[in-house]
């Protein structure tokens, strides 16, 4: 097991946004956390990383207890972070952000994922390893995202709604680009709006209710259950 | 040369020596705002703690260039003390968005500490720190003669630019700061330690506003009001070059230089007025300043 959540409780502020929320991911598997807008999804990838202080529970990553730790401990432990919107160093260049993804005293040569490997990957940020991060396009910062979090080896990918808003044409490119990342052994947890887009990528699913998981099961039991797609999604 | 070129250039280097002075104190002020969203009121009262300090150290060793080295050590000693032991702990207690509040009262009333203490410690009359020999006089250049601490000044805080542009611009570390500037959440989810890059930059900022105060003393005289004019002239460096904005706060501050120098000049009582107003109708249409670097 490689992700272990257990009871966690999160608030923002005085609303209770995580109530009991369990969820279980191994090694090198892709795991959907589905649900309608506000009921924690958001929050349960924060909470992971410790950018959200959970008030109760249990978080364990590769058998230690993370939960409470610091996010940057929970980063240096293995666990990677992509956030919805993106959230590229705009004034940074393309390679300044890859960059910010080393792990410290570490370099970009360590590791399953170089510098070179990831040029390899994704052409376009060695033609434009120069400019601001500010000035790419939304697709093209997402991939940024992806490899900059990569930069730093991690066992766990955290992906939250990677397709938001991109072109038809993108959105394939980012579901392919994850798919070959997990070829390579990183397990990703991830939100995702587009059922289709999810349904195609994940193994297995949880649905998500208010604050806790209403549903999980694999992405057969899910097709074949029509109403419970109709509690847990908005289609 | 003429009598009206001489005054005209004598008031720019007056202007560019000022801008300067301004500039380290304003740079540490924007960093500081920029990375921790402090607004650190009392940035300015450790410029003028650095000047009593480097005062102080001066009437025992009579070495300017020692209290140039151990003032704005000192002072970026009690800098980092504030950030670890007060600005940190306040940031544990979930208050939300009232924590800006609450900092911002947490600084004025370290603000108020370091006057009343001043007053105390040293009296209310202005002191005077004397340039070492070697800065004091003219220097002949192209005709005329330049105040020779004056050109110290200038060239001093251009060395520090420059450093601290290379720092921030060609080093990880510099690379880490900008992106906690811009993101502090995302930075530290990559594994980067932010709240020790915060204390470094407190610190960093403080030290700035300290060789800014040592430099200042022969310049300006020590005395407890020393701290509101800087202070209220960061304000505007800060809000009209963008909030976390090294650039843009060299070019307030050179611009705010010359103004002040030629505004005594030529429309004294005025300049301030001037000054303010822009201020008050930059922030009314473009709140991030005018070269800010967040979006």
């Amino acid at each position: 097991m490689l992700l272990e959540v257990k009871d966690l409780n999160s608030y923002y502020g005085l609303s209770h946004v995580l109530q009991g929320m369990s969820l279980t991911v191994y090694s090198g598997e892709i795991v959907g956390l589905l649900g309608r807008n506000g009921m924690g999804k958001s929050t349960t990838l924060k909470s992971i990383m410790g950018l959200v202080r959970p008030k109760s529970g249990s978080i364990r990553f590769q058998n230690q207890e993370i939960a409470g730790h610091e996010s940057y401990q929970i980063a240096r432990a293995g666990i990677a972070y992509v956030p919805e919107e993106r959230r590229i160093f705009s004034n940074l260049t393309v390679l300044e952000n890859l960059m910010m993804g080393v792990k410290p005293g570490e370099n970009q040569y360590q590791g399953g994922w170089t510098l070179a490997k990831l040029y390899h990957h994704f052409p376009f940020m060695k033609d434009r390893s120069a400019q601001k991060g500010a000035h790419l396009s939304g697709g093209e910062q997402q991939m940024l995202s992806i490899a900059r979090a990569l930069m730093g080896n991690p066992a766990l990918l955290l992906v939250d709604e990677p397709t938001e808003g991109l072109a038809p044409l993108m959105v394939q490119e980012v579901r392919d680009v994850l798919l070959k990342i997990n070829k390579e052994g990183v397990a990703i947890l991830i939100v995702e709006h587009n059922l289709k887009v999810a349904l195609s990528l994940v193994e297995r699913v949880y649905l998500m209710g208010k604050g806790h998981i209403g549903f999980s099961g694999s992405v057969q039991e899910l097709q074949s259950m029509p109403h419970v797609q109709e509690q847990y999604l908005s289609i | 040369m003429n009598a009206i070129a001489v005054m005209l250039i004598t008031q720019a280097v007056h202007g560019l020596a000022y801008g300067m002075l301004l500039f380290l104190v304003a740079s540490g002020f924007t960093l500081i705002f920029g990375m921790m969203g402090i607004l650190n009121i009392a940035h300015a009262s450790f410029f003028m703690l650095a000047a009593y300090v480097a005062f102080q150290i001066m009437a025992w060793s009579g070495n300017f260039w020692l209290a140039l080295l151990l003032a704005p050590l000192a002072i970026a000693f009690l800098g980092i003390l504030m950030e670890r032991v007060m600005l940190r702990r306040i940031r544990r207690f979930k208050l939300g968005k009232a924590l800006v509040l609450f900092e911002l009262m947490l600084t004025v009333g370290i603000m108020v500490c370091i006057e009343e203490a001043v007053k105390n410690i040293w009296g209310t009359d202005p002191q005077i720190i004397n340039a070492p020999d070697a800065l004091r006089g003219l220097i002949p250049c192209f005709g005329m003669t330049y105040p020779a601490y004056r050109l110290f000044i200038i060239g001093l805080a251009c060395s520090i630019l420059i450093l601290l542009s290379i720092v921030l611009f060609k080093t990880r570390l510099g690379n880490i700061v900008r992106a906690a500037v811009q993101d502090a959440e995302m930075t530290v989810a990559l594994g980067i330690n932010v709240p020790l890059v915060f204390t470094f930059v407190f610190g960093l900022g403080t030290w700035l506003a300290g060789v800014a105060g040592v430099a200042a003393g022969p310049l300006l005289t020590v005395f407890p009001g020393l701290a509101n004019q800087m202070l209220l002239d960061s304000f505007i460096v800060v809000a009209l070059g963008g909030f976390g904005s090294l650039m843009g706060a060299f070019i307030i501050s050179m611009f705010l230089g010359e103004l002040t120098a030629f505004g005594v000049q030529f429309f004294p009582g005025y300049s301030t007025i001037i000054l303010f107003g822009f201020m008050a109708f930059v922030l009314t249409f473009r709140p991030l300043g005018l070269f800010g670097e967040r979006e």
